[in-house]
């Protein structure tokens, strides 16, 4: 399994930008009850047969790689949070897009750490292709609040692009700014 | 920390533009491009990714290298895998490039041009990834 929820939402995502989408949306909001993620494409889509296959480790469409017996994104997600005590949605149309909502709780011997959100968020905007990519932050109470979004476009437009060192070096001061406490209360004063 | 707004972002890239502008970058720009699969994220690849980053600034190459992601490589048992490509030294993909590899990547082959040996390997060859069919010929 992976160890941070970071890591199961990187693998998640890459599988939303690999469906073929013009959008990609990724929700994460920490809250005293826990982190929630939601991850929706317009891409690809599956029917409730391919949604079951897809939760199966041992298959995989064979679109990337023809010969390979096991496809484990979406196995180690279920596994991961029915440890930890949380929850896993999949929605899904075909040649409408996939909706993957899933929570862990706040506390608990097997709840993964959270990672680092900002580190997270670059390696989500670099991912290659022409889509879009939306992410929206929030956090707390308890605690300093967070409430921001980023565009993939937006990003790409401000720094020439999403390759070059220097560009990413820039962006992930930026995020890293985000993520930062800025003095505000938990009341957003 | 105070936040960055997305203008401010802006300017700083103007200023990095400028000095990008003087220096000839068609052909001579290093590649390096890390494996993002779910094996190579379990193993560690984002972890790899952002070390090699902090490692290119620490060394000044930010302005020469060009940083990707990619999904998997196909070889699984040895992630996190990274290919470079940089001028004057052969194509490789490295495997077992844990976050710890990265200083030595940037040191040793950017930088020292020597190949990391201990962490070459390549793409798995064609004729052993063939699919076979049932009766055990290769199609």
């Amino acid at each position: 399994m992976h160890y941070a929820v970071a890591d199961y939402v990187l693998d998640i995502a890459q599988n939303a930008v690999e469906s073929g989408p013009s959008l990609v949306k990724v929700e994460l909001d920490e809250s005293a009850g826990g982190i929630s993620v939601d991850i929706s494409d317009d891409g690809s889509g599956m029917d409730a047969a391919g949604i079951e296959r897809a939760l199966d480790p041992f298959y995989s469409d064979g679109a990337k790689h023809p010969w390979r017996r096991v496809g484990l994104g979406l196995p180690f997600l279920a596994q991961g949070v029915e440890q930890a005590g949380g929850s896993l949605r999949i929605e899904s149309e075909p040649d409408r897009g996939t909706t993957i909502r899933f929570r862990f709780p706040a506390e608990g011997p097997d709840v993964p750490p959270t990672g680092d959100l900002a580190q997270l968020i670059l390696t989500l905007a670099c991912m290659p292709g022409s889509h879009e990519l939306v992410v929206h932050r929030k956090k707390g109470p308890p605690g300093p609040r967070l409430d921001y979004e980023i565009s993939r476009t937006e990003l790409a437009e401000a720094l020439g692009g999403l390759e070059r060192a220097e560009s990413l070096l820039l962006l992930r001061d930026y995020l890293r700014s985000q993520e930062a406490d800025d003095g505000m209360n938990s009341e957003g004063v | 920390m105070a936040k960055m707004t997305l203008e401010e972002l802006r300017k700083l890239r103007e200023g990095k533009k400028q000095e990008l502008a003087r220096r000839e970058v068609e052909g001579k720009d290093i590649q390096i491009i890390v494996g993002m699969g779910t094996c190579g994220i379990a193993a560690g690849a984002k972890q790899t990714f952002d070390e090699i980053l902090k490692h290119v600034e620490a060394h000044g190459l930010a302005s020469q290298v060009v940083l990707r992601q990619t999904g998997c490589m196909g070889l699984c048992y040895v992630e996190p895998t990274v290919e470079v490509i940089a001028p004057g030294m052969p194509r490789v993909i490295y495997g077992k490039m844990t976050s710890d590899a990265a200083q030595e990547l940037v040191e040793k082959h950017l930088i020292g041009k020597m190949l990391l040996n201990n962490h070459i390997f390549d793409r798995p060859a064609v004729d052993l990834m063939t699919p076979r069919a049932a009766d055990g010929r290769k199609s």
